[in-house]
C-alpha cells in the first residue's frame, strides 16, 4: 500500500484535483462555481502532463555546453509542455466562451442558479 | 501542383472565410452570406477532389512544414476521411444555401459573426476527421465545440442555458479524452495515429493503456451524446436557431463517431475494444438502451424540434451498436448510417426551419392539413425523410438498419435484433404522428377561413431546393446502396478486422 502512493505525489495529488474539478462541475448548483470546478479540472490535466514529462536533474533541451549531449537521461522532453501551452490556451477560451454565456444567462433570467433556471425554463 | 495539398484545402478554405467575413461585413452585413457560401462550395470541390484521388490512389499524407510524422504533425486523406470530408462540406454546403432567410429572420443582426463563428465550426469539424494527430484533433474537437456552443446560444430565450449545459458536459468530454491520451503519450511517446497503430499491438495489456482506451471512448461518448450521456443534446438542439441545429445536428455528433471509429479500429488494433477489453460489448449495451429510450422519449415530444433531437438519440445509438459489434457488416452499417442519418436528419431539421419561417411554430399539437396546403413541397420533403427514417425501402434509411440487423444475426444477438425492429416501429409511431396531423387532420381554423380558401406559401426557392435536394438524395442513397457499399464504403473500413 505505502509503496502505491511512495514517489506518486504528484499523481495522488492531482488526482485529487481531477476529483474536486469534476465534483464542483457536476454537483453545485451556481453555475460560476461549476466553472471554478471546470478549470480544477482542466489545470489537474495540464498538471498531469507536466508531470509525466519531469525528470530529476534534468533541465531545458537547449544545448548546454557543460552537459553531455548525448545523454537524454539530462534533458527534460518539451513536448508535453508545449502540448500543455496548446491546453491553456483552449482552456481560456473555453472559460471565455462560458462567461460570455453566463452574461448572457444572467440577463435573461436574473440568476445564475441551477435549479432556479431549470424551473423558469419550463 | 495543387493537388499534394489537397488535404489541407479543406480546413483552410474555411479558417480563411472565418476571419475573411468580419473584414468584408464592415463594407455591409449582406456580404458576409456569400462569402460564406463560397467558400463552403469551394472546400466541396476541395473534398470530392480529395475522395477521387483517396478512392483511386490510397491515402494521401500531408506532413506539415516539412517535418515527417512521427515528429511532426500529419494531415491524412484516406478513403475514411475523405468520405466524411465530402459528407461534411456538401451537407453545410446545402444547408448555407438554405441559410440565407432564417438567419435573416432568427438571428438577424448578427449575420457576420454567426457566419464566420459557422465557418469556424467547419475549421474544426474538417480538421478533425483530417487530422493524422490525436492531440491536434483535440485541439479540433475543442475548435468546432466552441464554436458550436456559441451558434447554440444564439437562438431563443433559453438557448444560452442550454448551450452552458452542453458547455460543462463536452469539456468533461474533452478532458477525459486528454487524460486518455496523456495516459498513452506516456507509454508510447508518440501521439500520431499510424505511429501509434504500429506501437500499441506491441504493448502488454498494462492499467494505464486500459485506462487510456476507457477514458478516450468514454470522452467521445459524451461529444457524440451517447446514452446515458446524452443529457446536453435535447435542450441544445430544440433551443438553437434552426440552421444552427441543422448544421450540429447531422453533422456534430457523428464527427464524434468518426474519431470513436478512428481510437477504436485504426488506432488501437480492432481485437483490443473486442477481445481484450468487454468495451465493444458494453457499447453495444449502452447502445441498445439508448436505442429504446431515444425513441420512447421522442414519442412523448411535444414539440417537433424536441422530438427529432430525442430520435438523434436514438439514431446515434445505431451507430454506437455498429461500432460496438465491431465486425466488418456491422461497421458497414454504422458507416452507412452516419451518411444516410446525416442526410435525413438535415432534410428534418431544415423543413423545421421552413415550418418556423412560414407558420412561425413547430408545436406537433397545433399541426393541422393546412400544412400541407400552405407547404406541400416542404411536407412532400418531411414525408420522405421521415418514411426513410422509419426505415421503409428503398430509401436510404432502411439499408443502415438491414446491415446491423444482419450483423447482430450473426452474432447470434437476438435480443438486439428485436430492439432494432421494435424501434423502427417506435419510430413509426412518432412520426406518423406528424404525418397523420399534417395530412389527415382537418383545419382548425378559426375565423371560418376554409381549407380551399388558403393561398399556397411555400419558401422561396433558395430554402426549397436543398430541402428537396435532401430527401431526394435519400433516394439515390438507397437505390444505389450496393455500389455505394462496395466502391466507398468497404475501402473505408479497417484493413484487419
Amino acid at each position: 500500500m505505502i509503496e502505491f502512493i511512495q514517489g506518486y505525489y504528484a499523481y495522488w495529488a492531482i488526482v485529487i484535483l481531477m476529483l474536486i474539478g469534476l465534483y464542483g462541475m457536476l454537483l453545485k448548483r451556481n453555475l460560476v462555481k461549476k466553472l471554478i470546478g471546470m478549470t480544477v479540472l482542466q489545470s489537474s490535466v495540464i498538471l498531469l502532463f507536466v508531470a509525466s514529462g519531469t525528470k530529476w536533474n534534468g533541465t531545458v533541451p537547449i544545448l548546454d555546453v557543460g552537459r553531455s549531449v548525448d545523454d537524454p537521461a539530462l534533458y527534460i522532453n518539451p513536448l508535453p509542455h508545449t502540448l500543455m501551452l496548446t491546453a491553456i490556451v483552449v482552456g481560456v477560451a473555453t472559460l471565455g466562451v462560458a462567461f460570455a454565456l453566463l452574461i448572457s444567462v444572467y440577463r435573461r433570467y436574473q440568476t445564475l442558479d441551477e435549479k432556479t433556471l431549470l424551473k423558469q425554463m419550463q | 501542383m495543387i493537388e499534394q495539398h489537397l488535404p489541407l484545402l479543406v480546413p483552410i478554405t474555411y479558417l480563411f472565410s472565418a476571419l475573411v467575413i468580419p473584414l468584408v461585413g464592415l463594407a455591409g452585413r449582406r456580404y458576409a452570406y456569400p462569402v460564406a457560401l463560397i467558400a463552403s462550395l469551394l472546400a466541396t470541390f476541395a473534398a470530392a477532389r480529395g475522395l477521387s484521388v483517396a478512392l483511386r490512389e490510397g491515402a494521401m499524407r500531408y506532413a506539415f512544414g516539412g517535418w515527417a510524422p512521427p515528429i511532426g504533425i500529419e494531415f491524412v486523406l484516406d478513403p475514411l476521411s475523405s468520405c466524411m470530408s465530402v459528407l461534411l462540406t456538401g451537407l453545410t454546403s446545402l444547408v448555407l444555401i438554405h441559410a440565407r432567410r432564417p438567419v435573416e429572420s432568427e438571428v438577424s443582426g448578427k449575420e457576420i459573426p454567426f457566419y464566420s463563428v459557422t465557418m469556424l465550426l467547419m475549421t474544426g469539424l474538417t480538421g478533425i476527421v483530417l487530422t493524422g494527430d490525436l492531440f491536434n484533433l483535440f485541439v479540433f474537437l475543442e475548435i468546432s465545440s466552441l464554436a458550436g456552443y456559441a451558434i447554440i446560444a444564439v437562438g431563443e430565450k433559453p438557448a444560452p442555458v442550454a448551450a452552458f449545459r452542453y458547455l460543462i458536459l463536452g469539456t468533461i468530454g474533452a478532458t477525459m479524452y486528454l487524460i486518455g491520451l496523456a495516459f498513452l503519450y506516456m507509454l508510447t511517446g508518440s501521439l500520431n495515429m499510424a505511429d501509434l497503430a504500429s506501437i500499441i499491438p506491441q504493448l502488454p495489456l498494462t492499467p494505464p493503456l486500459v485506462v487510456s482506451f476507457a477514458m478516450m471512448v468514454v470522452g467521445v461518448g459524451l461529444k457524440m451524446a451517447l446514452f446515458p450521456m446524452h443529457g446536453w443534446l435535447p435542450d441544445a438542439y430544440t433551443y438553437a436557431p434552426s440552421t444552427s441545429s441543422a448544421l450540429l445536428a447531422p453533422l456534430g455528433t457523428k464527427v464524434a463517431a468518426y474519431v470513436l471509429l478512428r481510437v477504436m479500429f485504426f488506432v488501437f488494433q480492432p481485437s483490443f475494444g473486442r477481445d481484450m477489453l468487454p468495451v465493444g460489448d458494453v457499447l453495444t449495451y449502452l447502445a441498445a438502451g439508448g436505442i429504446l429510450f431515444g425513441s420512447i422519449l421522442a414519442i412523448a415530444q411535444k414539440e417537433l424540434k424536441r422530438m427529432l433531437a430525442f430520435s438523434s438519440v436514438s439514431q446515434i445509438a445505431y451507430i454506437a451498436l455498429g461500432i460496438g459489434f465491431g465486425s466488418q457488416l456491422a461497421l458497414t452499417g454504422a458507416v452507412l448510417h452516419i451518411v444516410n442519418h446525416a442526410f435525413m436528419k438535415a432534410a428534418l431539421f431544415l423543413v423545421v426551419g421552413n415550418m418556423r419561417l412560414v407558420v412561425g411554430h413547430s408545436r406537433i399539437d397545433q399541426f393541422d392539413d393546412s400544412l400541407r396546403r400552405l407547404m406541400p413541397w416542404s411536407m412532400a420533403a418531411f414525408t420522405i425523410a421521415a418514411l426513410s427514417m422509419v426505415g421503409i425501402p428503398p430509401l436510404a434509411g432502411f439499408f443502415s438498419k438491414w446491415y446491423l440487423v444482419l450483423a447482430s444475426i450473426e452474432r447470434s444477438a437476438w435480443g438486439i435484433v428485436a430492439i432494432i425492429l421494435l424501434t423502427s416501429l417506435l419510430s413509426a409511431v412518432y412520426f406518423f404522428r406528424v404525418l397523420e396531423r399534417v395530412y389527415l387532420r382537418p383545419l382548425q381554423a378559426i375565423g371560418g377561413s376554409g381549407f380551399e380558401s388558403l393561398a399556397r406559401k411555400e419558401v422561396t426557392m433558395s430554402m426549397l431546393v436543398p430541402t428537396l435536394t435532401l430527401s431526394g438524395a435519400l433516394f439515390i442513397l438507397g437505390v444505389f446502396n450496393t455500389t455505394i457499399v462496395t466502391k466507398v464504403i468497404h475501402a473505408m473500413l479497417p484493413p484487419a478486422l
